[in-house]
């Protein structure tokens, strides 16, 4: 009898201090989660394409639960996800706002120089990991088409050695902005017409010596800007897209044609 | 064993994955990315120091004196379980993106054979001691020590297979050969420590 009532007793012992301790545990571990976030999750996508600006569908669920985010981020899921997401919340539905994919850098074959031939993995991706690039300028385009790879409307083709977005077929999905190991690709709102075509925080004179078309910091655009909508910050041009009326003074004063014009027909 | 050895014998020469094939499933699941591969890390590391902490004197002052040797694996299973609860309900309160991608390879640390392998091989290894104290220090560093060594080997395949990622494999290599194939190399650097005959 004791040869089985023994090792029965040691075991319910263990397993009852166990419990107990895992009860104890699991009150201080509660996760207090608002219903919120799981409904709202419900209702995206969950293709996870980080357009948004959030790692994952998830992520911007508790986002918009917590540190009030915006409804309307979800461009794969158009506006009836942002109506849906503004219900859960309690808001007024705002439409998701028309963007174009713009590439921020202008360093095509005549322009950035090279530093070496490349002979390995044609992607981008891998290019990148040998010195940063075949190019001086690591920030810039490298050129092997890994956006275009992505884009599900073949809007992106490799031209002169740099991607070309065509405005007309862009829907602004961001899976090429994604993809882009140097994270080239921003969006804007479409109608405001002007952008800064360069990536490069470089001094302007070291940017002179890899790359004709790059911004060099010099300011010339911050002081012409009739609508003080251009900051150089680290040696590069920013547009604020709030105050920009796409006039485009900047474009004309620009010396390098670092600001140009992606003309949206959409 | 001098402290020394227990400590380089765990994480190196005797490496619970490379060499003794041991905890292979997380080792091949949660290596895609190093961030994740460091949080499973910590987490084994965790389980393996306060499982070791626990089974040690359980089995020397509990199982040995009753006779009960035979329920080994039952015991030890149990106390396992219950620091993988606790460490799951720790990374979902305060790393949920972590809680995401580990996914169900964190409760698999329960049944995770590198787990249950050092609780045992503690026995094994220290029980015949000469103090309890002495058996029950080294017994924690071996634990600790493989937990390190896990968690190197699971650093180092991550880096790996990283690179992997961006490699231009042929179409049947892709995914689960062509992983298998890179810890195969990984392993092989291991066998340095132990050399060739």
């Amino acid at each position: 009898m004791e040869q089985i009532l023994l090792p029965a007793v040691i075991f319910a012992g263990i397993g009852l201090i166990a419990a107990l301790l895992l009860t104890v545990a699991s009150g201080i571990f509660a996760v207090k989660e608002d219903p919120r976030v799981q409904k709202i999750d419900a209702e995206l996508p969950h293709a996870n394409c980080g357009a948004c600006g959030y790692a994952g569908c998830s992520e911007y669920a508790a986002a918009i639960v917590k540190e009030n985010a915006l409804c309307n981020l979800c461009k794969p899921g158009g506006n009836d996800t942002a109506a849906a997401v503004a219900e859960i919340m309690g808001q007024e539905a705002q439409p998701i706002p028309s963007e174009i994919a713009v590439l921020a850098c202008r360093g095509n074959c005549n322009a950035a120089a090279e530093k070496y031939a490349y002979h390995g993995i044609h992607t981008c991706k891998a290019a990148k990991k040998m010195f940063g690039g075949s190019k001086f300028c690591t920030y810039g385009c490298i050129g092997y088409g890994d956006c275009a790879e992505v884009c599900p409307h073949g809007a992106i083709t490799i031209q002169d050695g740099i991607a070309d977005i065509q405005p007309g077929l862009c829907d602004a999905c961001g899976l090429c902005a994604k993809a882009c190991p140097n994270r080239l690709i921003r969006f804007r709102p479409t109608g405001k017409h002007f952008d800064v075509r360069c990536s490069s925080p470089s001094a302007g004179k070291t940017v002179r010596l890899i790359c004709k078309n790059g911004c060099i910091g010099c300011k010339v655009c911050e002081r012409k800007c009739l609508h003080r909508a251009i900051t150089v910050v680290q040696n590069l041009a920013v547009i604020d897209y709030d105050k920009c009326t796409g006039c485009g003074v900047c474009r004309d004063a620009c010396p390098t044609g670092a600001i140009c014009c992606c003309e949206d027909t959409n | 064993m001098t402290v020394l050895g227990i400590i380089l014998s765990a994480i190196l020469t005797d490496n619970f994955v490379l060499s003794k094939f041991m905890g292979c499933c997380p080792f091949l699941g949660v290596s895609q990315k190093i961030s994740s591969s460091i949080g499973m890390g910590a987490a084994v590391i965790f389980v393996m120091t306060c499982s070791t902490a626990i089974t040690y004197p359980v089995y020397m002052y509990l199982l040995v004196p009753n006779g009960l040797e035979y329920l080994q694996t039952l015991a030890f299973i149990l106390i396992i379980a219950l620091f993988v609860q606790l460490a799951e309900m720790f990374v979902r309160k305060c790393f949920p993106p972590l809680h995401r991608t580990l996914g169900i390879y964190l409760p698999l640390i329960t049944t995770n054979c590198a787990v249950l392998g050092v609780t045992i091989l503690n026995v094994d290894l220290f029980a015949a001691s000469e103090s309890f104290l002495t058996g029950y220090l080294h017994a924690l560093l071996y634990a600790a020590c493989a937990g390190v060594g896990f968690t190197l080997a699971l650093i180092l395949f991550a880096g790996v297979r990283s690179r992997m990622e961006d490699a231009d494999i042929p179409a049947f290599f892709k995914g689960t050969p062509a992983t298998l194939i890179a810890a195969s190399i990984v392993s092989l650097s291991f066998m340095a420590f132990s050399g060739m005959s």
